[in-house]
């Protein structure tokens, strides 16, 4: 008798009813649990709504003759219809909650509910940014409390604490070293940024004026230090540095990239993005870095509620930190909290550089990683790096003999292992692999990044996933790469069991529909 | 350590399967004189869910939430009153815990909630199309900014006085390394605003005029006669309103012919959070969506012939163009965009109509009542639901004094504009659908007090 994997009988076989792949077609077209949800411009109409308000008073309106007459177009639901509305889409989510979630660079662990309790006290949601600082003591304590974790965990004496998401923490971080060159009377043109860079790097760079220059990489998926070297002089700003890179790799040459930038005038800049391969074990202070940004959405657990918000908060080196963005929380000798806004800058923080963001920051995303680092701490941080590298080396491990691991060869990955597309025939390509660990129940990889490697597929599993999860998903992943090596025609049109087949992004892009339009206003726009 | 999964055996049978002996040969590149030795020393070691409430707890306690007392803040943030089920759409796991949804097969959930965002915040301000959010709306003004200099190849932002003087100060800021040419002077204090004044600044070196609406101060002014004037120099109208509620009561910037209206979501879904996170709004017309920043969600068809949802125009974004797209954003607001739209279908047009008229007439209401107090005088003939009084005295102080008893009564003009003596009288007094009527004779009895 076959067993099943929980050690009870299986049925009998001639019992058994077969999958149907030609099951009839459903009167509504839904499959059971998996169910279609018009728009709310489809379902909802102007005159219904979810909210009872109270009646206004009867006074005149005092509007400027400015009354808004003219239908909106703003349909609405019932509450009830409202929560299953959204219900039902949720539904259509791949989501950390529901499985691993592999995406390399982008560390999506898990999301602790403690956080999301914390964040939602009236204490810390409900309170104003502009209240008198008095009555927000809490808040301002809050913020320096962060502050002091992640200066501890960098090994930097200063953090910017406004930066709204990761790019913007770049931004914040160019801005002061720009800043920082132009008080010595240098202001110089250039950042260099690896190939392998994300691309928000040179997007950075360009935004805050700069010109951006590449810095190749060598056969070992590292900055090619002697070409760094080469290319450094006095037109050289400074250098964007990811550390560890997004080939999963430490660059074990970092204090001798930062001292040759110093030495040719320039700074440096780290994308901290990968931070959750060291936090706990190494302090970037010690790599000479001059400015990091930390994505709290990625190495400090808040969600990243699919795109954001995140909080990107910058960690400063003495050269920088007198640079550094307003406003700043401080505490005077009577145990005080306070801001330094535009007001008080000039007493406090003369060379700031500015204010990059109304009001103070991402306070709802502060509660929640400082409610995360509390309840890991010091050996729990420490602990989460050596996992995160452990896991992601035991996936390169079990993985390297069917699919190619460009840089195996030099010795372990950090938190994330590398492969590429090598071997795989028939013309399957990633992102065909990547559609069918859609099938087996998976988020895809990162695909196609770093561009240093042809068909790049970036495997960061985080240390929230246990070795029976990441056998489960290693066992997709070698299942279907060998239906890539073997040219599995099927490949090419999966996912076959998602919400959706492939989607056309081509015919998206060429024939932009970004706003719902009523069908017959669309028939007129489309002749 | 409960979010750690694997077990010390787990970790050994790993290691050996790796053919390691142990985890510090797995950090072999990182030389040894940088890696610590043991847990970082001056931080607490890891704690129970109980122990860290606590902590959390007595951080909070020490602030006075809005809903505890008489509140009457603004200026770019907004107490609105959000309906439960916002907050239990929002929890949903599938939606909390997701990435931006870059695979669409599994992301149907996420794209299309962005796909009916992006049409009704492009509804509410009158314009043709909007992105799926940035992360808030002093940001999304600099961007608008950069965005007109991209399309006018122009350098001279003209800014109202009546713009949010935190957005003035981050587009100061970014507008520095850019070598961006900005004219601003601060506001006065008068009941009609610099509408005229602006119109003798845009010439044909202007990329853009910037106009918040309803502006700093409250007030509310027709923007058609600065459109026509820009658009007569090929320049841009950017409109910015950081109330979108005001919208279900006025006219749309879009009605005023404004070519890029941005925006702060805040006031739908999010509530205050001591100033983020919150949602920035970007829409614009038609004819200049291929020079957007953010992301952008696109309807198309799947390998059946089935509608879906997609992110499009990626050809903008920094993940393909690198540093020659047209921002570096990349995370956005998405979460917060949720909450807004969830928010917004709860209302519908009916209840956005309502809730906005609720909250001028109340306004209307408590401008009235204090612009009876001795010593108070009130300075806009328009407004929707925020006004600017003007103090016999400086109104800074007496706002510290007024928390003091536990009544938050509007902000300063002296905070926003710390530098300007002209303006240290004013004050700002936000009144929506949650200030009730008692809280409102607090106010005025204790501002009755302190200017008697």
């Amino acid at each position: 008798m076959n067993m099943l994997a929980t050690g009870r009988p299986t049925k009998q076989e001639e019992n058994l009813i077969m999958p149907d792949q030609t099951a009839t077609e459903t009167h509504t077209g839904n499959r059971a649990l998996m169910v279609d949800e018009p728009l709310i411009f489809e379902r909802g109409s102007v005159d219904r709504c979810g909210v009872d308000l109270p009646e206004a008073p009867v006074v005149e309106n005092r509007l400027g003759a400015m009354d808004r007459s003219a239908s909106i177009g703003l349909p609405g639901l019932s509450e009830a219809e409202a929560v299953r509305h959204y219900t039902r889409l949720s539904r259509q989510n791949y989501a950390i909650d529901v499985g691993l979630f592999p995406l390399g660079s982008c560390t999506m662990k898990h999301n602790p509910r403690l956080n999301e309790k914390m964040a939602r006290l009236k204490g810390f949601a409900d309170i104003h940014p502009l209240q008198p600082m008095e009555s927000v003591q809490g808040a301002l304590q809050t913020i320096y409390e962060l502050a002091d974790w992640l200066k501890k965990l960098t090994g930097m004496p200063a953090v910017a604490m406004s930066p709204k998401a990761g790019a913007h923490g770049e931004l914040c971080g160019i801005l002061a070293i720009r800043s920082a060159l132009e008080a010595r009377g240098d202001a110089r043109e250039v950042i260099l940024v690896p190939e392998s860079a994300h691309g928000t790097n040179p997007a950075t760079a360009a935004f805050a004026g700069y010109k951006v220059e590449d810095i190749p990489a060598n056969d070992a998926g590292r900055v090619d230090l002697n070409a760094l070297k080469a290319r450094l002089g006095p037109d050289v700003a400074g250098v964007m540095i990811t550390n560890p890179n997004t080939c999963g790799l430490f660059e074990p040459d970092m204090k001798a990239i930062s001292d040759a930038v110093h030495d040719a005038g320039g700074l440096v800049y780290c994308d901290g993005a990968n931070f959750n391969a060291i936090v706990g074990r190494v302090r970037p202070g010690d790599l000479g870095v001059d400015a990091m940004h930390i994505n709290l959405h990625k190495t400090f657990s808040t969600p990243h509620g699919g795109g954001g918000p995140g909080s990107g908060p910058v960690v400063f080196s003495e050269a920088l930190a007198p640079y550094a963005p307003l406003p700043f929380v401080e505490i005077n000798d009577d145990g005080h909290y306070y801001l330094v806004e535009e007001e008080t800058a000039e007493d406090h923080h003369e060379s700031s550089f500015g204010r990059m963001v109304a009001f103070h920051g991402q306070m709802g995303m502060f509660t929640r990683a400082l409610t995360y680092m509390l309840s890991h701490g010091a050996d729990g941080l420490k602990q989460v790096s050596e996992d995160a590298v452990l896991n992601a080396n035991y996936i390169l491990r079990q993985l390297e003999d069917i699919l190619d691991a460009p840089f195996a060869h030099s010795g372990p990955c950090m938190h994330e292992a590398l492969f590429s597309d090598k071997g795989f025939s028939n013309e399957l390509s990633t992102l065909d692999l990547a559609k069918g660990m859609i099938d087996e129940g998976y988020h895809p990889m990162t695909m196609y990044f770093p561009l240093v490697v042809h068909g790049a597929m970036l495997v960061e599993p985080t240390e929230t996933e246990s070795k029976a999860a990441i056998d489960e998903f290693i066992g997709a992943f070698r299942s279907v790469a060998k239906r890539a090596k073997a040219g599995d025609e099927d490949l090419k049109t999966a996912p076959h069991h998602a919400p959706r087949r492939r989607l056309d992004e081509t015919l998206a892009a060429r024939k932009p529909i970004l706003v719902w339009k009523e069908p017959e206003e669309f028939a007129e726009a489309a002749e | 350590m409960r979010y750690l999964p694997q077990t010390p055996e787990d970790r050994q049978a790993m290691l050996a399967a790796i053919g390691a002996r142990s985890v510090d040969e797995l950090f072999v590149d990182v030389p040894r004189e940088v890696q610590l030795d043991g847990p970082i020393r001056d931080l607490p070691m890891h704690a129970g869910e109980m122990a860290v409430e606590a902590h959390m707890k007595a951080l909070a306690k020490r602030n006075h939430a809005a809903g505890d007392m008489p509140f009457f803040l603004g200026a770019g943030a907004y107490r609105h009153h959000v309906p439960a089920s916002v907050d239990h759409i929002i929890q949903r796991g599938e939606f909390l815990t997701a990435y931006t949804p870059y695979q669409p097969e599994i992301a149907q959930g996420t794209l299309q909630t962005l796909f009916e965002f992006q049409t009704q915040v492009a509804r509410l301000f009158g314009v043709d199309v909007a992105n799926a959010s940035m992360y808030d709306g002093s940001t999304a003004c600099w961007e608008a900014i950069v965005m007109a200099r991209r399309i006018t190849k122009r350098g001279k932002a003209v800014l109202s006085s009546g713009l949010h003087p935190h957005y003035v100060s981050v587009c100061d800021t970014m507008a520095r390394f850019t070598k961006d040419q900005l004219v601003y002077e601060a506001p006065t204090l008068d009941a009609v605003g610099d509408n005229e004044a602006l119109l003798d600044q845009i010439d044909d070196e202007t990329s853009c005029v910037v106009v918040q609406y309803p502006d700093i101060l409250g007030r509310i002014s027709d923007m058609s006669a600065l459109a026509e004037k820009a658009h007569a120099h090929k320049a841009l109208l950017i409109a910015v309103v950081t109330e979108p509620v005001a919208l279900g009561a006025i006219k749309s910037p879009g009605e005023m012919d404004a070519d890029i209206v941005v925006g702060e979501g805040q006031s739908l879904g999010v509530g205050l959070q001591f100033g983020g996170p919150y949602v920035g709004l970007f829409g614009c017309k038609q004819k200049y969506v291929r020079q957007m920043p953010g992301r952008l969600c696109g309807e198309t068809v799947d390998a059946e012939g089935k509608r879906g949802f997609v992110l499009t125009l990626s050809t903008r974004e920094q993940h393909i163009r690198r540093e020659k797209a047209t921002s570096n954003i990349c995370t956005n607001s998405g979460l917060c965009a949720l909450a807004f739209t969830a928010h917004m279908t709860l209302l519908g047009e009916k209840g956005l109509r309502e809730l906005a008229l609720l909250n001028h007439k109340k306004a209307v209401q408590v401008a009235d009542r204090l612009n009876a107090i001795k010593g108070v005088s009130l300075l806009n003939d328009s407004f929707f639901n925020e006004f600017t009084l003007v103090l016999d005295q400086d109104a800074r102080p007496i706002v510290r004094r007024l928390a003091d008893q536990r009544i938050l009564a509007g902000v300063s003009l002296g905070r926003l504009y710390p530098d300007d003596e002209k303006l240290a009288h004013g004050l700002l007094v936000a009144v929506t659908e949650t200030s009730t009527d008692e809280e409102v004779e607090q106010l005025a009895t204790a501002l009755e007090s302190q200017l008697s």
